[in-house]
């Protein structure tokens, strides 16, 4: 039997959106607000799904205490309080909400051991929310 | 295909503890969740349904139906119970938001007229929630 569960999480980080790329009038007219020097911030939510076959053994997909472990060392500590756009895993790349889901969708593809990663979620305020699956369609 | 969701809450108790492990393995594993005399979640549940919408009624399921289903089936069966002691299903089975969720979808399956059952969610906290979504 197949199942899908979702833990949800939060952290609290600033970010700018800004491409070096592009002057700085061309920076104001694509971000706005978000654009503003010296960054702002958000209490982003995280909801992580995992999927995969019920261990008749244990009764589940996966062991929170190494999904929640998983994600306290490699996401809350790592992104919680800090300004995205210094962290390395930005370097280059704009720390948007689109680019922030890729980012822990490809770490929980590449070092979460412990089951499947379906898809990642992450709301930015209550009113914005992104979800990525990597190549996959997200399920209703 | 239109899908309706119907909520509905229970508060039950579980306890996680495979006799087949020794005691400390059950610890390991399930950690507080193995403490001896369980321990207690507000569950919510959603039930979702799909359907064509019936052109005289304009429903796709009739919801006063669809909720008396929800309370005969599930909610006085596991409100206020339990679930190890007290629901057939966890008699061997671990009472964990997944097999909860399957044994309610099982529950439901082939009991709504007119509608096929779609998912079946099952909050345990309010951060904690398992899909499914029958056999895949």
């Amino acid at each position: 039997m197949r199942a899908h569960l979702t833990r949800r999480y939060r952290f609290s980080a600033s970010h700018r959106l800004h491409n070096p790329a592009l002057g700085d009038a061309e920076n104001l007219r694509t971000y706005g607000k978000c654009s503003n020097p010296h960054g702002h911030g958000h209490n982003y939510g995280l909801a992580v799904t995992v999927a995969g076959q019920v261990d008749p053994r244990t009764g589940m997909v996966c062991n929170l205490a190494d999904l929640d472990a998983f994600v306290e060392r490699r996401v809350l500590e790592v992104f919680g309080h800090e300004h995205l756009n210094e962290l390395p895993q930005f370097a280059g790349l704009v720390p948007t909400t689109e680019n922030l889901a890729r980012v822990l969708h490809r770490l929980f593809a590449e070092e979460f051991r412990a089951a499947e990663v379906e898809d990642v979620q992450i709301e930015e305020t209550s009113l914005n929310s992104f979800a990525f699956a990597g190549e996959k369609e997200i399920r209703k | 295909m239109i899908y309706l969701t119907r909520k509905a809450e229970f508060s039950a108790s579980h306890r996680y503890h495979n006799p087949e492990f020794s005691p400390e393995e059950n610890r390991r594993i399930f950690g507080k969740c193995n403490n001896p005399h369980g321990h207690g979640h507000n569950y919510s549940l959603e039930v979702t349904v799909k359907g064509e919408v019936d052109a005289r009624s304009g429903f796709v399921v009739d919801l006063k139906e669809l909720k008396e289903v929800l309370n005969r089936e599930v909610i006085e069966v596991f409100d206020h119970r339990f679930l190890n002691k007290e629901v057939p299903e966890f008699a061997h089975a671990i009472p964990t938001t997944e097999n909860v969720a399957i044994a309610i979808w099982q529950r439901l399956e082939g009991k709504l007229e007119g509608a096929r059952l779609h998912r079946v969610r099952v909050y345990e906290t309010p951060d904690l929630f398992v899909d499914f979504y029958g056999e895949e």
